[in-house]
């Protein structure tokens, strides 16, 4: 195996006398493709929202690029540039064009010329198929475009790892496609991705690695194939069944 | 009720009318400005001037005008602080109307939804970066129907500066009516005066509301 982007060992989280995490370790290879499935409230959202900052957890340690993280926020402030998070919500900032919308991060986090980031985010814009967009305010855009652009915004920084919280779960399903092509392009770049989705049949496609998480713990952590041909647990296998696909 | 003693108080109401724009103007311009500062102080957290912020809000609040103006215009000058009633009625205006303005800015601010903060942070902003051009620009724009009212509130509260004899609309009513017992005449034509700064106003600042709503949200 290659060097780990990212190595998470023995995480802790709870929110005052509710444990959500326990002693997470989990391995995610350069390039690799992890997906992590588990039932709602299983602490999915949670855990990859510590992968970037967003939520602070008791104890465990993270090691990025192998430099371990000091979780405080300068830290995860200079980090965010190189982790990239896309949320359920279409998040766009409804001030600001698509284009500002882009070059908002490029500019002022990493204060690089205009002209540059905005052939950059040109490029990535018509990648998604949207780049007639540009001038776009979010609230003219449906969901789907704003997904999309949502991911566009995060990928202008150059991030060398991608988190993806649930981002088709609330479009419609006719927008769900592109987003996951977005995402299946982004795979076959050997972006490094940790995703969470309940679209199994993609899962199944685009996974490296499976993590299914249940009520705070990790069950499994295996290769994609093995884990939908023949997972190891027998709460993994009811997951599966439950699932229509 | 007399057209002719209406005409005849016309010109006295005119000029009563533009020191009443002319006094709501700086009042509300300034408490928009101490709004700001304070609604800054609490959002950013600024120790001890955040206090001090919290403190004015309460006072400020919980006060009658009234009695804002006499402390301004009769209690000073005891301890050395003497001003004109003109200057006396603006500042009491902006002592009442800056914690309104405040509340009004604040609540705007908190009325950002978590997701465009936690979205911002993702992209790496700072804090005061997140602020210059996420928040603030949303949060004033949420703002607006609160600044608004506030705006026909402070006008309608110029009425007081009466008790400290500034010869605006409500005060030349009463001038009018102790003078020469034109009560029916002067109480309609002040009422009409009122009528003609807030109506259109009000319509402007409903306008106003609509194009901020418009103007940057709807997903």
């Amino acid at each position: 195996m290659a060097t780990p982007l990212l190595q998470v060992e023995h995480l802790e989280k709870s929110y005052g006398d509710v444990h959500i995490l326990h002693d997470i370790n989990l391995t995610i290879a350069t390039g690799s493709v992890t997906v992590l499935l588990g039932p709602s409230g299983s602490g999915k959202s949670t855990l990859i929202r510590c992968l970037n900052g967003l939520e602070d957890f008791q104890s465990g340690q993270l090691t990025f690029s192998g430099q371990p993280v000091t979780p405080n926020a300068k830290t995860w402030q200079q980090l965010r540039q190189k982790i990239g998070m896309v949320f359920q919500s279409y998040d766009l900032f409804p001030n600001l064009t698509v284009l500002d919308n882009i070059l908002l991060g490029p500019l002022k986090v990493q204060h690089r010329s205009k002209a540059e980031a905005q052939e950059q985010a040109v490029k990535l814009l018509k990648e998604v198929g949207l780049a007639d967009y540009q001038d776009a305010y979010p609230r003219q855009l449906s969901g789907g475009q704003k997904q999309r652009i949502a991911i566009v915004r995060a990928l202008a920084l150059n991030p060398e790892f991608m988190l993806f919280d649930e981002v088709t779960a609330s479009l419609d399903p006719e927008m769900v496609r592109g987003v996951l092509e977005v995402l299946r392009n982004l795979a076959q770049q050997k972006m490094t991705m940790l995703v969470v989705t309940h679209e199994m049949n993609f899962a199944r496609e685009i996974a490296d690695q499976v993590v299914f998480l249940e009520e705070g713990h990790i069950l499994e952590q295996t290769p994609g194939q093995q884990f939908f041909a023949n997972p190891q647990t027998e709460r993994a296998q009811i997951f599966l069944n439950s699932m229509d696909f | 009720m007399s057209w002719t003693i209406i005409q005849q108080s016309i010109p006295v109401f005119v000029q009563a009318f533009w020191l009443t724009l002319k006094l709501s103007f700086y009042g509300i311009i300034g408490a928009i400005i101490v709004g700001l500062i304070a609604s800054f102080l609490r959002y950013f957290k600024v120790p001890v001037l955040r206090q001090i912020s919290a403190a004015y809000t309460e006072i400020s609040r919980n006060t009658p005008l009234l009695i804002q103006l006499f402390f301004i215009y009769y209690a000073f000058p005891e301890i050395g602080i003497k001003i004109s009633a003109t200057a006396a009625g603006i500042s009491g205006l902006i002592f009442l109307g800056g914690s309104y303005m405040a509340e009004a800015i604040y609540g705007g601010l908190q009325g950002v939804a978590k997701i465009q903060v936690e979205s911002g942070l993702a992209i790496g902003l700072s804090r005061g970066q997140l602020a210059r051009y996420v928040v603030f620009p949303q949060g004033l724009t949420l703002s607006v129907p609160a600044i608004a009212a506030n705006v026909i509130f402070l006008i309608k509260e110029t009425s007081i500066f009466t008790v400290i004899a500034i010869p605006e609309l409500t005060n030349t009513a009463l001038d009018q009516i102790g003078l020469y017992y034109h009560t029916d005449e002067s109480l309609f034509v002040l009422v009409i005066a009122y009528a003609i700064i807030l109506i259109p106003l009000s319509l402007a600042l409903t306008w106003l509301e609509r194009r901020a709503r418009r103007g940057s949200f709807g997903n």
